[in-house]
């Protein structure tokens, strides 16, 4: 049995017990950052392209957009590459280390006389509710085929449930094109 | 003095007695039959020897080298020369410098295997290696992903890294070889299974290799397709993604899949089968091992069978037949209209159309049913075809042993032409037709259904009895239910629940039970489907002591029908010639 060790609570004194001090002190802090804002002193006046009244940078008319780190997980989308190929081939490894069951897709079989016939095998349907998504990035690193990516959007917005679910469209739309990765499909496969 | 020496026995006299021999696996020494595989005998010592090639109830050519291993025997003696026996009385074992495959050869008195150590690690790799020389790496679209040995030995027992500098050996993809099956020959990697099952099971034997060396291609015959009906089975066989189901292709990744224990019911041989889900979903059936049904194989027909149970026309709500068209109501008013309908007709105006495609359960409810009220006219109907000579049968009715046991005749389906007599004489005004699809199955004529006042029918289908129906109760699917059913050599097999019935579709002997005690007025003492079994086990002399967990997967033996399947007969003289494992 673990011995129970009685500890007193510190008695406040007659000044702490009117908080006075403890408002000054506050006042203080508040009046020093006013004073910095007014002047254009404040922390990211300049680095966050601030309005200069503060630290707050004034949204949606100032944007974080040029400021974001290239680590930056923002929605994840498919993509594209240079030759136009879609590089998706329905795997479904990604629907099935979602942790939040996110990804919900449809494969289905490309057509013999498509251009890209060899690779046998797309999305149909590649939905994404970002409602449930948590920008986790377990999709792109789950990717065999280098074909989804967090990118830097993050303004996503709806109405409604079914707007903020990302059909393929939006997803490719997003995702855009991106040069550089490894061709697989190459004329030797 | 006397000159008999009293020596104990030794391990291999004691072995030999009950024909046995002692083999050392991986340096435990185990006693295994006589004429056993080395790969079998590992298998009993659970040390997993990894094959392709080798499949136990096909020959064994020995030819894709995985299941290589270490043997050892004792040395050969000097002439004259007497073997020396250790303290544990085994000779010792001088081990070979190469390895042996374990598949084709049989174990040996005093043999020790090790299916560990440098050598065996060495081996496997390298002939993963080679194995995947001019494997494609198409296992993002591979079907077989999942569940293919050779992504499962190349994680255990592969180098990880290629050292292939040059281009791969290209061959023909995504071919066309039958009209189930599709052929990929860069995923192949030449173990025969297949050519091996359509020659020697399937007796079609269509498939062969072509060309030489790293160009061997597996190939149909050029006037032929791979169109047996026991073709898809090489899709099972195929440890690698070569042979894909075109039925299955791209429909589902297999790890989101469930599996699920049932039986296939197209026919009253009653394959064992797997089902597998996804949610609400049947994606594929394939057949399950028990070597007294149906080996490990399944006909196509059979499988494909689940497609019609997941059409758009499947019964979700019950109907009530108002001024000519169905009305959808709930479960409570549609029992207690069809308890009232049936209480308004003498019990012999009443006839029972029962299914032997119905579960024991169900028939036993439906025969509690005609009891009730008084019904004398209840029937089966008989589902003839023809046998293929393997594991159809010519009854296609899956229980028909079930609802003769049950209905206690030698034919339950004897009195269907009586039904039909009496309602053409206007005896019999009212029909309550389970399962069954009284035109098409029954062979009423609808000159015969309009002079019933009232059919009551349950059914998973809209077709034309529940067109004609005045009462339509919706019910289950074999994959959406749990019973039990006896097969045509009189094996009890257990149905087991995969998915979940459309809409409001009942459970059959639930609705079953619920018009008997609606027209009963009895309290309800059956709440599950162990309920019914145990009444059945207690009132039927045959189903005597049957529990569903006593039937297990595999089944029980409930009676001798003295009827066998031919498929496994084949089989049993293969294993007695020694062909095959078995």
């Amino acid at each position: 049995m673990a011995e129970v060790k009685k500890l007193k609570r510190p008695e406040l004194n007659t000044g702490e017990k009117l908080y006075l001090i403890a408002l000054a002190k506050g006042a203080m802090v508040t009046l020093k950052h006013a004073v910095k804002s007014v002047t254009g002193k404040s922390r990211g006046a300049t680095g966050l392209n601030s309005s200069g009244l503060g630290i707050t940078m004034q949204f949606p008319e100032q944007r974080w957009d040029d400021f974001l780190p290239e680590y930056y997980r923002g929605a994840p989308a498919l993509v594209t590459d240079e030759q136009d190929r879609e590089r998706c081939v329905s795997c479904q490894l990604c629907e099935f280390i979602c942790p939040p069951k996110a990804i919900k897709i449809i494969p289905a079989e490309i057509p013999a006389d498509d251009e890209w016939a060899k690779v046998e095998k797309r999305p149909k349907e590649f939905d994404i509710d970002m409602t449930r998504c948590i920008y986790c990035g377990m999709c792109e690193e789950v990717c065999p085929e280098q074909a989804i990516y967090l990118r830097k959007e993050y303004l996503i917005t709806g109405t409604s449930r079914e707007d903020m679910v990302h059909n393929k469209a939006k997803l490719y739309e997003i995702g855009g094109k991106r040069v550089g990765l490894v061709n697989k499909w190459n004329e030797l496969k | 003095m006397s000159d008999t020496v009293d020596t104990p026995k030794l391990p291999k006299d004691l072995a030999a007695e009950k024909g046995l021999v002692n083999v050392q696996i991986d340096g435990h020494w185990i006693q295994v039959p006589r004429g056993t595989r080395m790969i079998e005998a590992c298998r009993m010592a659970e040390a997993q020897v990894p094959h392709y090639c080798y499949h136990p109830k096909l020959s064994s050519p020995g030819n894709c080298r995985m299941c290589l291993v270490q043997m050892g025997m004792p040395p050969r003696l000097a002439p004259g020369a007497e073997p020396t026996f250790n303290d544990e009385g085994f000779q010792d074992i001088g081990w070979m410098p190469r390895p042996v495959i374990a598949c084709a050869n049989t174990v040996g008195e005093n043999m020790g295997i090790r299916t560990q150590g440098d050598l065996v690690k060495k081996t496997r790799e390298g002939v993963m290696e080679f194995l995947l020389i001019n494997h494609p790496l198409d296992c993002p679209i591979c079907d077989q992903a999942g569940e293919c040995s050779l992504q499962e030995f190349s994680v255990e027992h592969g180098r990880g890294q290629s050292r292939f500098i040059d281009d791969k050996v290209k061959k023909p993809k995504n071919v066309d070889i039958g009209p189930r099956v599709n052929l990929d020959d860069e995923r192949c990697i030449m173990c025969s299974r297949c050519v091996r099952f359509m020659e020697e099971v399937a007796d079609d034997p269509v498939l062969g290799f072509t060309e030489r060396g790293t160009h061997t291609t597996l190939s149909c015959h050029p006037d032929r397709k791979l169109d047996s009906n026991y073709g898809m089975n090489t899709i099972d066989l195929c440890p690698v993604g070569a042979l894909t189901s075109k039925d299955f292709r791209f429909q589902m990744r297999v790890w989101f899949l469930k599996e699920t224990n049932s039986i296939d019911t197209n026919c009253a041989t009653g394959c064992n089968t797997t089902i597998w889900t996804r949610g609400n979903e049947i994606y594929r059936v394939t057949p399950r091992l028990n070597n007294d049904v149906n080996s490990e194989w399944m006909p196509d027909s059979h499988r494909l069978a689940f497609h019609e149970v997941q059409g758009d026309d499947r019964l979700t709500d019950p109907m009530i037949k108002a001024d000519g068209t169905h009305e959808v109501t709930n479960w409570q008013i549609a029992i207690e209209a069809t308890s009232d309908a049936l209480k308004q007709f003498e019990g012999s105006e009443i006839a029972i159309v029962a299914s032997a495609r119905q579960t024991n359960e169900e028939l036993f409810l439906t025969k509690t049913l005609a009891g009730i009220v008084g019904s004398k006219s209840i029937s089966t109907v008989p589902r003839m075809g023809e046998a293929d000579g393997k594991l159809i049968s010519a009854d296609r009715n899956p229980n028909s042993n079930g609802a003769k046991l049950i209905f206690a005749q030698d034919d339950p389906s004897s009195g269907l032409d009586t039904i039909k007599v009496g309602l053409s004489n206007g005896s019999i005004k009212a029909i309550i037709a389970l399962g069954e699809d009284l035109i098409d199955d029954a062979g009423f004529s609808h000159d015969e259904l309009a002079a019933a006042e009232l059919i009551v029918s349950t059914n998973i289908k809209a077709n034309a009895t529940a067109q004609a129906s005045d009462i339509v109760l919706p019910s289950s699917s074999f994959a959406e239910k749990r019973g039990t059913m006896v097969n045509v050599t009189g094996r009890l097999q257990r149905l087991n629940q995969a998915v979940q019935a459309p809409g409001n579709a009942h459970d059959d002997w639930e609705i079953l039970r619920d018009i008997i005690l609606n027209y009963t007025g009895e309290a309800n003492d059956m709440y599950m489907l162990e309920d019914i079994v145990k009444v059945i086990a207690q009132t039927i002399p045959a189903f005597e002591g049957v529990t569903l967990s006593k039937i297990g997967d595999q089944g029980i033996q409930l009676l001798e029908t003295g009827v066998t399947i031919p498929l496994l007969e084949k089989e049993k003289q293969r294993v007695e010639n020694r062909e095959i494992v078995g």
